[in-house]
């Protein structure tokens, strides 16, 4: 209690979620009355209705679903909350879309701790501020325990798509410069070293964080970039590869020029994993023509989560399908997908 | 980055390059022991750097590879009994055995875990005594102080439902094995550091005087790898068949007598199969009659399982260094990382999987 004049609503009766939470009675009730609405309130979702009704500015629409399983579901910058905010919001604006909204889908185990769902859910709509997205629709189930591991959160959303540009992952042309906007690896090797068991202690934060607002202004300054991508699960080496299938184009990387944060590349040299592998949640692969790419840099980096952006290669007419390394060394070695699960559940 | 940087630096790497051309005069095939040299050496493109007149050849040091399909059969089928707790290292989960791979067991309910030390299994076994954990022991003399003193300490703690699967191996025996051989091309050995680091490099002094080569103790960055082979060059422009440590901030001659001391309290030298080579006399390590308890082979009923391997694959010729990866007329084609057909196809470390990772367009090589 904090003083007198506290709130006269019972709090929550109890400290983990119960079955009843998701049968739909009283419990249900509370739970989206004491943890969901105050967090995510809005002029949609305050009406509580079974569906959000929406008008959109564009005629065409994007709209995507991601799911978000990752373990531990709190880890050094981001939760599974923001995560899932931040996931779909980017999926969104990576084809050119402004995100609008989004809907929320909860599953959660039997015993969960409350506390811990209030703080997921309070990040979560951290997130969805930082994005201006509003979150307008939702839903909860719970599960028997063991039936889950905590927390599942599925998100869809819907965004806008604005005029003029044609993004697409089959656009690219040789002479293209490829853009990466930050340090490769964060997010995967965050989760990596906050999962239990292993040993050591790291200082690395998940770059989990919207990527909208820089897109929006990127696509302001240059709207005729080729293809946009955020290189999560697979990690820079994944998205690289697919852009070069796609496109049947090669990609040329020059391995000094890939941003590494140190202590993401210690933990990968102890692990044996490469950076190129790992998952990120907050960067964004561009593939620009060669005139616009420093214009496309500059806008890049005034913003926080693009200050480390840099150019890391160019697509060529060679090695078509291909992603070829240049080592400091003036060897070449081939740039592959990752082999398989390198990691932990990540997102 | 401190002791990373300076051993990946540029200019270093020219100059030593540039030392190693000035220095042969002939052709010379040298050996890098170790898959994590092999995967080095294929990352950062160093056969391509070498002048045409060296030619580096893939050696055995790759735990994953030369673990016999046997024994991995053996594991899944441990792996898959009711209240087992089955843990690896993690680029063991993928290898397949003659049907599945460990992934594919823990997906049909089998309770398969990634850990990073045997002590870690060894935690488990304590937090869940009515369990059977078992920890899957491959590796070289690199990992088997650490698996030694799993065992050891679970005796000293009464741990009973702790056990390994053993298929630990020693580099001696193989450099042994392949310089005898009638075809036998290798003239010099760059040895593992880290094996070296565990036993010290006096046990390679016998076989240098026995074989006439010269063996150099030699680390895993560019800069390492270099400086081994140039100081290889020299020792064979010379004539010298010695041990000569150029991996100094690692190894001594001696090695680490703590650890060579709790490997040998829990383990004995024994005849061993090597995958694709076959079996190579006091090339293993078995746990002694006194710790036989926690071997996870007698514990379980799996004596009985036996496996060939693919007619196809030549990975013995490889690993031997007789025969290329891409050389190989199944490179690439029936043999991918995807669906390997043998040794040293199956692991990141093996010759044939850093071939398809990083070189498997000619182009390129």
């Amino acid at each position: 209690m904090n003083g007198p004049f506290s709130c006269p609503l019972p709090l929550l009766r109890h400290e983990t979620v119960q079955m009843a939470h998701g049968a739909g009675g009283r419990l249900s009730q509370e739970l989206t009355r004491q943890v969901f609405m105050p967090h995510f309130g809005n002029d949609f979702l305050d009406l509580l209705d079974d569906q959000a009704k929406l008008s959109l500015p564009s005629a065409r629409t994007a709209f995507t679903t991601d799911t978000y399983v990752v373990s531990p579901y709190v880890f050094p910058g981001g939760t599974i909350g923001s995560l899932a905010v931040n996931g779909t919001v980017n999926d969104l604006a990576v084809g050119g879309a402004r995100p609008l909204y989004l809907s929320a889908g909860f599953v959660l185990e039997e015993g969960f701790p409350l506390a811990a769902l209030d703080r997921i859910v309070s990040s979560m709509a951290e997130a969805a501020r930082k994005a201006e997205v509003l979150i307008v629709c939702g839903d909860t189930k719970v599960v028997q325990k063991g039936s889950c591991d905590g927390i599942f959160i599925n998100t869809s959303g819907i965004g806008s798509l604005r005029d003029g540009v044609s993004l697409s992952c089959r656009n690219l042309q040789p002479g293209d410069r490829i853009l990466l906007s930050g340090t490769a690896g964060d997010h995967g090797m965050s989760i990596m070293t906050a999962r239990e068991g292993l040993s050591f202690q790291s200082g690395i934060s998940s770059d989990c964080a919207p990527l909208n607002h820089m897109i929006a202004a990127l696509l302001d300054a240059v709207p005729g970039i080729h293809a946009m991508r955020d290189p999560t699960r697979g990690g820079v080496a994944a998205v690289l590869n697919e852009l070069a299938a796609s496109s049947a184009a090669g990609i040329d990387i020059e391995e000094r020029a890939v941003p590494v944060r140190a202590e993401v590349r210690g933990a990968c040299e102890l692990l044996g994993i490469d950076p190129l592998h790992v998952a990120n949640e907050g960067k964004l692969i561009a593939a620009v023509p060669a005139a616009d790419a420093d214009a496309a840099l500059d806008v890049m980096r005034s913003f926080g989560e693009g200050r480390d952006a840099a150019i890391i290669g160019s697509v060529c007419g060679d090695h078509p399908g291909m992603v070829v390394m240049h080592t400091a060394f003036g060897s070449r070695r081939i740039v592959d997908l990752p082999a398989g699960e390198q990691l932990p559940r990540i997102c | 980055m401190k002791y990373l940087d300076e051993y990946r630096d540029p200019g270093l790497a020219r100059l030593l390059l540039a030392e190693i051309a000035r220095t042969a005069s002939r052709r010379w095939t040298i050996m890098e022991i170790c898959g994590g040299q092999t995967h080095s050496i294929m990352r950062n493109g160093i056969d391509q750097l070498l002048p045409d007149v060296i030619e580096l050849v893939h050696g055995p040091g790759c735990p994953v590879c030369v673990t016999p399909l046997e024994t991995i059969d053996r594991a899944l089928a441990i792996a898959s009994m009711q209240g087992v707790i089955f843990t690896s290292f993690g680029d063991m989960l993928r290898v397949p055995g003659s049907s599945d791979d460990l992934f594919t067991v823990r997906s049909r309910g089998g309770d398969v875990r990634m850990v990073y030390s045997p002590l870690e299994a060894l935690a488990l076994a304590r937090r869940h005594p009515d369990r059977e954990v078992v920890f899957f022991a491959v590796g070289f003399e690199t990992t088997a102080p650490a698996n030694a003193m799993a065992v050891r300490q679970a005796a000293r703690e009464g741990i009973g439902n702790f056990s390994v699967l053993c298929s630990q191996v020693m580099v001696p025996p193989a450099m042994r094995a392949i310089l005898s051989s009638s075809d036998n091309r290798v003239q010099g050995f760059l040895a593992a550091g880290h094996v070296c680091a565990v036993t010290g490099y006096a046990e390679y002094e016998p076989i240098c005087r026995e074989f006439l080569v010269p063996v150099v103790p030699t680390g895993f960055e560019p800069v390492d790898l270099l400086a081994g082979i140039l100081k290889t060059v020299e020792l064979l422009e010379e004539g010298r068949a010695e041990v000569v440590n150029r991996y100094g901030r690692v190894v001594s001659r001696e090695g680490n007598p703590l650890a060579q001391e709790t490997l040998a309290r829990v383990f004995e030298v024994a005849d061993r199969q090597w995958r694709g080579i076959g079996m190579i006399a006091r090339s293993g390590l078995q746990l002694r009659p006194e710790f036989s308890r926690f071997d996870a082979s007698l514990r379980f009923d799996v004596g009985h399982i036996r496996t060939g391997e693919s007619p196809l694959c030549q990975s013995g010729l490889v690993l031997q260094g007789h025969l290329k990866p891409d050389a190989c007329p199944v490179f690439g084609k029936e043999c991918t990382p995807q669906h390997p057909l043998g040794a040293t196809m199956v692991s990141s470390e093996g010759a044939c999987s850093a071939y398809y990772r990083y070189h498997r367009n000619p182009d390129l090589t």
